[in-house]
């Protein structure tokens, strides 16, 4: 695994840049060293350390986010090669395998804000998570014992939801999620899922489903299922999907009755 | 008259704690942090969370067992009434955390599941999958969020703390900070301060930490005049993949879930490692500790596999050996592995492309946690033993109204911490001093009634550093800086130091530190978003605390948990075992915490006594064998015991 022929020593980037929110994106081409174990979030480090462009200029380093390098603190979402991906994790000899040549596209994801170069404004995502009470209610951190029993089934199906590390992947390549509008997407469906589904989170259902049923709620989403297929942590996002918009007919229909 | 408020830096475990319980207090909170406090480094922990539990009491285990461990484990370093206090409310903690909703991993009839770790021969680690720390992170980032929701907590997520502000009488009342997109620089009035921003990896180049964990927190405050304690402790952790831009951790639950560490029995055998029959294989770490086998304290696994490799047993006759998982080394069934750790195997499987179930993983140790961090004080209870409630003391650094909490402080883990300890010692910091903070806050006179002169003056400052960093036009890169600092850091100061070595990293500190003053180059002068400026200004911070740790390992003439010092006429020896060439634990001279002060723009030592109050230190060799070997490697690693 380690080595493959093809790889080069050195590696082309083309980054799309942009220096405020307000102001155009450019391209800007680097050439960075590359080893058989770089990711894009150490060629982007590389250019930190040399800020020259492949026609040797001499710019400023591109901005971009990153922490914990090893996907699962959700900061280096980035479209790369126009896939969105975590740049930690994405391998150079990977993407690069069969055409070594071809630089390597680095984009800032398209449907959030830019704020300089690689960095967006993810804010969105976190504001939705007040919005469905994405917590468990407890009285107090006083010691008031162990919480309710949870059957190893159960456990099984809320610990991959709880994996969600807030990335945008899903989101972004959503083709319902825009940034004019404020659908809310399957980070938000899952999450509410979770909740939904602890014995002590249940308490705040209700609410959570007014929200998920209101304008940008669960009956926007289109189905392309295009989440399921790039979420970097495999969360079965389309399956939270169908059990929330199942959740809503049922809610509607207790809604109807109890009028 | 305004609410009192406070403020927290930093939104991993510890800071979200704090922020939790104040608000519970009816204390307002202004919650600083780099990044989304989601994105914590907290979130990377993976193995567990330790405390004593219904099953192991049973067993013979109690918090007090708990405690010795943990004391035992930190080469007796720490001082013991707030490990004492944290081993007792751990039990409750736990709870809590179920409360909170974190999906623990289950027994088949519903009950938190526990799992074997490293210093103990009870199971008693709680855990999730094997992502403990992001289940944890993201129960308690859901509490502040219900909190912040209410208008408890109001946060300043991208916003870096750049310094404390101190007033006349040097009480910290307020800090100044800066916003990473907007550029701007402003103070915030606090009753209180708490840091809880975590360790300083990023000192040693490459590590398991985040590239966040600069230990910038603690080193603005240690340049306005806090102390730090015991820097010179840093945990090496025996089992990471090595890499360029960080090692990647692979849990100690490895080894607690049945794990094996192990080197061909022949020198460079170049066959591969599912190869090689079971009886031409060096199990090391059982051979020497029969008892605790794999799961010896981190220091300890650390130094057996730098002998083994050092000896040319490693694999491929380089520094790597073998973290077996395989269902034919364990013993284990694939899927049951793969549902308990399936965390650390996708991060193998993601950056190396191998399934480590179904072949050896190549793992080497790396440095992981830094056991010192900001001085903080406490109060011991003598009526208990422990800490005395809701007392303002306790956390509190020796600045007055500055505290520090989880790994950014220096108080719970000796000389070496044990694994699933972390957790722990950030949730408990961050819930037990909050109703000492309040008291602490309750007592002072409001800070709404300080003069705006010391903030201005303050901000002003920080507006003067920030313009000549700005301007610099040297040809000094600060990444380039940095990764010269982190080499010699991480060849030097890590496993094995010696004074020549420690003495060279200093002067090529002196160098740096010149270097950084009179020829620093910032490729990026802008005003927007400019991430080389918070690099450039960190770069700094890493320099001084590298100058904390090394000055203070080379004063420390003995070995002691995670620093061990060969004398530089052993270094060479080889043929020695490593503890017959080290210096041995010294507790008539050097069981002390060392207390490092920034004076004169240069680090100085002061040392004070450890509080041994509740159990005398003990030797310390979690009975390791010196009996006859059975290979080549075990001939020479033979009479290697304490």
């Amino acid at each position: 695994m380690i080595a493959p022929a093809d790889i080069k020593k050195t590696v082309k980037l083309n980054i799309l840049r942009q220096d405020t929110p307000d102001t155009h994106p450019y391209w800007q081409q680097f050439e960075v060293p590359c080893t058989p174990s770089s990711n894009v979030t150490s060629l982007l480090r590389s250019i930190s350390a040399n800020p020259v462009t492949a026609e040797g200029a001499q710019v400023a380093p591109p901005a971009y986010e990153a922490s914990c390098l090893e996907e699962v603190c959700g900061s280096c979402t980035m479209l790369i090669n126009g896939k969105v991906r975590q740049a930690c994790s994405t391998l150079v000899r990977k993407i690069q395998s069969g055409h070594p040549d071809e630089p390597i596209t680095i984009e800032p994801l398209t449907k959030f804000p830019v704020i300089r170069d690689l960095v967006v404004d993810r804010s969105r995502m976190f504001e939705n998570l007040k919005r469905i009470k994405a917590w468990i209610p407890i009285d107090s951190s006083y010691n008031l014992g162990p919480g309710p029993k949870i059957t190893p089934e159960e456990q099984q199906t809320m610990y991959p939801l709880s994996r969600c590390m807030t990335c945008g992947s899903c989101l972004e390549a959503c083709p319902q999620f825009t940034r004019d509008n404020n659908f809310l997407g399957a980070q938000i469906f899952s999450i509410a899922r979770y909740y939904n589904m602890h014995p002590n989170g249940k308490t705040e259902k209700d609410a959570r489903m007014e929200v998920l049923m209101g304008e940008g709620g669960i009956t926007d989403c289109g189905n392309a299922q295009n989440c399921v297929k790039v979420c970097p942590k495999e969360i079965p996002l389309t399956e939270s999907i169908g059990i929330i918009g199942r959740a809503a007919t049922v809610y509607s229909i207790k809604k109807f009755f109890s009028k | 008259m305004a609410q009192k408020r406070v403020i927290v830096v930093g939104g991993g475990l510890a800071g979200l704690s704090t922020s939790m319980k104040l608000s519970e207090e009816g204390v307002a909170v202004d919650l600083f942090s780099l990044v989304p406090v989601k994105r914590s480094h907290s979130v990377c922990a993976q193995g567990g969370i330790n405390a004593c539990n219904d099953v192991a009491r049973q067993q013979g285990y109690s918090e007090w067992e708990h405690f010795d461990e943990t004391v035992f484990g930190g080469d007796f370093l720490a001082h013991q009434p707030p490990v004492l206090e944290m081993a007792r409310m751990a039990p409750a903690i736990i709870d809590l955390l179920d409360r909170m909703g974190v999906p623990f991993s289950r027994t088949p009839e519903g009950n938190r599941d526990l799992r074997l770790f490293g210093g103990s021969l009870y199971k008693r680690t709680f855990y999730a999958g094997a992502t403990t720390g992001q289940q944890l992170l993201y129960a308690l980032d859901e509490q502040v969020r219900h909190h912040e929701v209410q208008g408890h907590v109001t946060k300043y997520e991208f916003w870096e703390f750049l310094a404390p502000v101190l007033d006349d009488n040097g009480r910290c009342v307020g800090i100044v900070a800066q916003d990473l997109r907007t550029m701007q620089i402003r103070s915030f009035r606090a009753d209180a301060v708490v840091m809880a921003t975590g360790g300083n990896g990023l000192i040693f180049g490459q590590s398991t930490m985040s590239i966040i964990c600069t230990g910038s927190g603690t080193a603005r405050c240690y340049q306005a005049g806090a102390r730090l304690g015991n820097p010179e402790f840093v945990q090496v952790h025996p089992t990471a993949i090595p890499g360029e831009d960080k090692c990647r951790l692979m849990s100690e639950s490895a080894r607690g879930e049945g794990g094996r560490l192990w080197v061909p029995k022949k020198r460079q055998d170049s066959r591969h490692p599912n190869d090689i029959p079971e009886q031409e294989r060096d199990y090391f770490l059982e051979r020497l500790y029969p008892k605790y086998k794999n799961i010896v304290p981190r220091d300890i696994a650390t130094r057996e596999i730098f002998y083994i490799c050092e000896q040319g047993y490693g694999i491929g006759g380089g520094q790597m050996v073998y973290l077996d998982l395989t269902e034919k080394a364990t013993g284990i069934p694939y899927d049951v592995l793969k549902r308990k750790l399936g965390g650390i195997l996708e991060i193998y499987e993601k950056f190396v492309g191998v399934d480590p179930l179904l072949e050896p993983m190549k793992i080497y140790p790396a440095v992981h946690y830094s056991m010192g961090g900001l001085w903080v004080d406490f109060a011991k209870d003598e009526k208990t033993g422990g800490l005395r409630k809701a007392d303002p003391r306790n956390q509190m650094t020796n600045i007055t109204g500055l505290y520090a909490a989880g790994e950014a402080d220096y108080q719970y883990h000796g000389a070496n911490r044990l694994g699933a300890n972390s957790l722990l010692s950030c949730i408990f910091t961050g819930l037990f001093m909050a109703p000492g903070i309040k008291k602490f806050i309750e007592s002072q006179p409001p800070v709404a009634e300080q003069a705006q002169t010391i903030y201005d003056a303050a901000v002003a400052g920080q507006q003067a550093v920030q313009s000549r960093l700005l301007n610099s036009k040297g040809t000094d890169n600060p990444y380039v800086m940095h990764r010269e600092l982190g080499k010699a850091m991480s060849d030097n100061v890590t496993i094995i130091r010696s004074n020549a070595k420690l003495r060279q990293t200093l002067s090529l500190i002196e160098s740096l530190k010149d270097r950084y003053q009179n020829n620093l180059g910032l490729p990026d002068s802008g005003l927007w978003n400019n991430q080389s400026l918070g690099f450039a200004r960190a770069c700094w911070d890493m320099i001084l605390l590298g100058e904390a740790v090394t000055s203070a390992a080379l004063a420390r003439e003995e070995s002691r948990g995670s620093h061990f010092k060969i004398p530089d006429e052993l270094v060479d020896r080889h043929d020695l075992p490593l503890d017959k060439r080290a210096l041995q634990r010294d507790d008539e001279h050097w069981l002390k915490s060392t207390l490092v002060s920034y004076v004169d723009g240069k680090a100085t030592l002061s040392y004070e006594p450890v509080d041994v109050s509740l159990v005398a230190p003990r030797a310390r060799n979690y009975g390791k064998v010196t009996a006859p070997a059975t290979n080549a490697a075990s001939a020479e690693t033979a009479g290697a015991a304490v």
